[in-house]
């Protein structure tokens, strides 16, 4: 990869990085339950749109920047693992389960409905 | 629940402090730029990390993907460590949680993944790669907080 290229992948993630952040707090404060469903929003809707990317298949530079970069650090394992692990540690092992399996099952189906569409 | 699901905190404006109580939903909010700043640097880092993991460690569609994988837990371990030593809502939280160990890891390509072993009949392998995924990632987050 270029110098250029890497420069693009660092610019994207961060961009990625604050859309999460922004979209996820946003959706956290308007459900008003403690249930993490903004990261849970923000990573099916990743993977549906990852999906999308997948189908259309450019391959190269764009399959980088919009897939590995920009909705890979738009998507997040560390913090859908840490909620899960504040669910289980405080007594709510039906919701930390719950969480697992939902964010599973949807971030499969959307990234399967994103790759059939396109 | 909140803060953990990203750091950059809706503040209220000083005038609305007083009649709104802490925590709660707020109508007039402001988006704390410098927790933006620090998103974005962590983000530009954790996924160059995950790149550069990427481009070292290639896997083919349908095999174990050890860059993604290690990606994963090692952020998760990470962001064990940062949730148990940074304030909620605090721009350190917001450079190296949400912004790092957010980017450093991610849920959308582990999807792919899947559904690539799935495409190849590799049902086990997704199995795997899911308990392999969930099992280390709740003990690294468990471990990282200990550390």
């Amino acid at each position: 990869m270029s110098p250029a290229a890497w420069a693009a992948v660092g610019l994207v993630g961060g961009i990625g990085a604050v859309a999460r952040s922004l979209l996820a707090n946003a959706i956290q404060a308007r459900a008003g339950v403690r249930f993490p469903l903004g990261t849970l929003a923000v990573n099916v809707s990743g993977a549906f749109a990852l999906g999308l990317l997948m189908g259309a298949a450019p391959g190269g530079d764009a399959t980088l920047l919009a897939g590995t970069a920009l909705l890979g650090a738009y998507t997040t394992f560390s913090t859908w693992m840490l909620e899960t692990w504040m669910l289980a540690n405080t007594r709510r092992r039906l919701a930390a389960a719950l969480y697992v399996t939902v964010s599973l099952a949807s971030g499969l189906a959307a990234a399967a409905l994103g790759r059939a569409l396109l | 629940m909140t803060s953990s699901s990203g750091g950059v905190s809706r503040t209220s404006r000083s005038s609305d402090a007083d009649v709104e109580p802490a925590g709660s939903l707020r109508a007039v909010s402001a988006i704390d730029r410098t927790a933006v700043a620090a998103v974005f640097a962590g983000g530009v880092v954790g996924t160059l990390a995950r790149a550069g993991l990427l481009e070292a460690v290639p896997s083919a569609p349908g095999a174990w993907p050890w860059a993604t994988y290690a990606a994963n837990i090692a952020g998760a371990l990470a962001l064990g460590w940062v949730a148990a030593r940074t304030p909620r809502g605090s721009r350190q939280r917001a450079l190296l949680g949400t912004g790092l160990c957010g980017a450093l890891t991610t849920f959308s390509t582990m999807q792919l993944e899947l559904l690539e072993m799935i495409d190849a009949r590799r049902i086990a392998l997704a199995l795997g790669y899911v308990l392999a995924s969930v099992a280390a990632g709740l003990a690294a987050v468990a471990l990282g907080r200990r550390l």
